[in-house]
């Protein structure tokens, strides 16, 4: 019968049952929240989310990185010094756009008392302070190789 | 002959341009080490923001039905008395939740990128085990997305989204943690032998130049036709690691005092909403109250009920009561907060003064008409912590008209949205159990 079973659903019972038991529980939420007014739209945030992420957020910063390589042209540590400035910048715009893209002017205002205006241009500021981290930390790292192979060569 | 029928009697057949997508993964990096590391630190994290998040609704109160969402049927936990001690209790739970939440960000997007080919494998599916599985897969990746982004969102009070927050972030934790759960299960042994595959140590120490791809695996993670490494294993946990780090750093400020506050740059709560005692951030300013001045001058009153008596006072009446002063942190649902030196009135004091020495619950309410939050009840513990004050001043002056003028709750541990202000009256119930 286990085996039957295994055979015809592909794994072991025990899968089906941790399975089932997670989509019953979400079909349960799903199932309480129908009569909510707004749960079509808790439903597209949901799915929204993973499809924002696998075929948006994902390909662009893929193609992006494939561009950056493709200008770098093998130039490795190069290539590395420009991809994690611009990973923490993207980084950082994702996780506080609702303050550097002032989404949310009035909520923020009766909740803090304040405007929404220093986050862009600290957004800019801290950006351009890793870019230029990342740069100096190159330029020190090239001259160390550049007087390595000099000594190797002497 | 349709594709779609040759498709289902030879299981060679494709869609095209499926090679071409499978060509195109390249990564070296991507494999069931990889994939297991990232897992691992989640695998220890998440459970931390789950149970930090369900204390979180537990210190709401949902005894006295002041948890949001108040309805939740099967989901009800055991309730319990939150405890007024350690005073920071609340502090480190919301603090925990909110910030480890966000450094984990990274986490998620490296191991994401970790498995994305597998959201492209053809067939999408071999057995009915595998169309499940994908499903809770939907769940697990969709659910983690969905507390994400409304958790990113609610602390920028950015509502986008245009539904109720708490309802949505609770719910949306249950069917997440249920898919997290199945996939924990499911994927452990996975796991155990992809970290034992290669050694931690040895894997931090190999260069770019030294990095190949390992071997091909059973899940299919590994390319099938891997570029030349551009980066080690150690960069691209370094990567994560960093970002991790990034966002720590411009986080945790908002839960600390001093001038480190100021490192939060990015969010609301690492700014000083202007200078001097009163200098500290609110969570409802009280132009957005709609208090007026007019109520909170000479005519305001408190009002006590308790035991069929009530009892009226004035400001200066509530000040020529005997003072205590506490310093407690107040602390809120968005993860930031802060510890002021507050003194009033004890709410003990209170309450034996409305007749109700040892009451079983207490109702305060706000000026505030509207508002989730205009009342509050507070267990019995809650009124009878000697720390427990109606705050008529804080560091040394008076009220500022935003920190709840002319008097407001404090309580130990007590979220801070239940720390009432603008106080007009307060409802002792007297114990029915005798």
């Amino acid at each position: 019968m286990a085996e039957r079973l295994h055979a015809r659903y592909g794994a072991a019972p025990w899968h089906l049952v941790v399975v089932t038991a997670a989509i019953v529980l979400a079909g349960w939420v799903a199932l309480r929240l129908a009569d909510e007014a707004t749960f079509g739209r808790m439903l597209l945030w949901f799915v929204g989310a993973a499809i924002a992420h696998d075929l948006v957020l994902f390909p662009v910063y893929a193609s992006t990185d494939r561009v950056l390589r493709a200008l770098v042209r093998g130039r490795v540590t190069l290539l590395n010094h420009l991809r994690f400035p611009a990973l923490g910048t993207a980084l950082l715009f994702v996780v506080y756009s609702p303050g550097i893209l002032r989404l949310g002017e009035t909520t923020h205002e009766a909740a803090t008392g304040q405007d929404q205006r220093p986050y862009l241009p600290r957004w800019l500021l801290l950006s351009a302070t890793l870019f230029l981290l990342s740069g100096v930390t190159y330029l020190l790292r090239r001259r160390r190789q550049v007087s390595a192979q000099r000594s190797d060569s002497a | 002959m349709s594709p779609y029928r040759s498709g289902r009697r030879d299981s060679a057949w494709k869609p095209p341009g499926v090679d071409a997508v499978e060509r195109s993964w390249r990564s070296p990096l991507r494999g069931p080490w990889l994939t297991a590391v990232y897992g691992s630190v989640l695998l220890i994290a998440l459970p931390l923001v789950i149970i930090t998040g369900l204390l979180d609704y537990a210190a709401y109160g949902p005894r006295f039905d002041q948890a949001f969402p108040t309805h939740v049927g099967w989901l009800r936990l055991p309730t319990f008395d939150w405890p007024t001690r350690p005073s920071w209790l609340f502090r480190v739970t919301q603090g925990l939740h909110v910030t480890l939440g966000i450094v984990l960000i990274p986490v998620v997007l490296g191991k994401l990128w970790s498995v994305i080919p597998k959201l492209f494998a053809w067939p999408p599916a071999r057995s009915p085990a595998q169309v499940l599985e994908r499903l809770t897969l939907l769940l697990l990746v969709g659910g983690i997305l969905f507390q994400i982004a409304t958790g990113v969102l609610n602390i920028q009070y950015a509502y986008l989204f245009g539904f109720d927050f708490y309802t949505a972030h609770f719910f949306g934790a249950w069917v997440f943690t249920g898919a997290f759960v199945a996939h924990v299960i499911i994927k452990f042994p996975r796991l155990v032998t992809a970290l034992r595959s290669r050694p931690l140590s040895a894997e931090l120490r190999t260069p770019p130049a030294a990095t190949r791809p390992e071997p091909p695996d059973p899940d299919g993670l590994v390319a099938a036709d891997p570029g030349p490494a551009t980066l080690s294993r150690r960069g691209a946990v370094g990567l994560v690691g960093g970002g991790a780090l990034l966002l720590g750093a411009l986080t945790i400020g908002q839960s600390l005092d001093g001038p480190l506050r100021h490192t939060a740059l990015l969010l609301p709560r690492g700014r000083q909403p202007g200078p001097g005692p009163n200098g500290f951030p609110v969570n409802r300013t009280v132009a957005a109250a709609g208090v007026r001045p007019e109520q909170t001058g000479a005519g305001w009153r408190l009002t006590l009920h308790g035991g069929g008596r009530t009892v009226t006072l004035d400001r200066p009446g509530l000040l020529a009561m005997a003072q205590h002063t506490a310093a407690l942190p107040i602390a809120c649902v968005e993860g930031w907060s802060t510890r002021q030196t507050w003194t009033g009135v004890r709410l003990r004091d209170l309450a034996a003064l409305a007749g109700v020495a040892d009451p079983a619950s207490a109702r305060v309410s706000s000026l505030e008409q509207a508002g989730l939050f205009r009342t509050a009840v507070l267990a019995s513990n809650q009124v009878l912590d000697p720390d427990s004050l109606l705050a008529l001043r804080v560091n040394g002056v008076d009220l500022s008209p935003d920190h709840g003028y002319p008097a407001r709750v404090i309580v130990p541990a007590l979220p801070g949205v239940h720390c009432t202000k603008w106080v007009a009256e307060i409802d002792f119930q007297e114990r029915t159990d005798g």
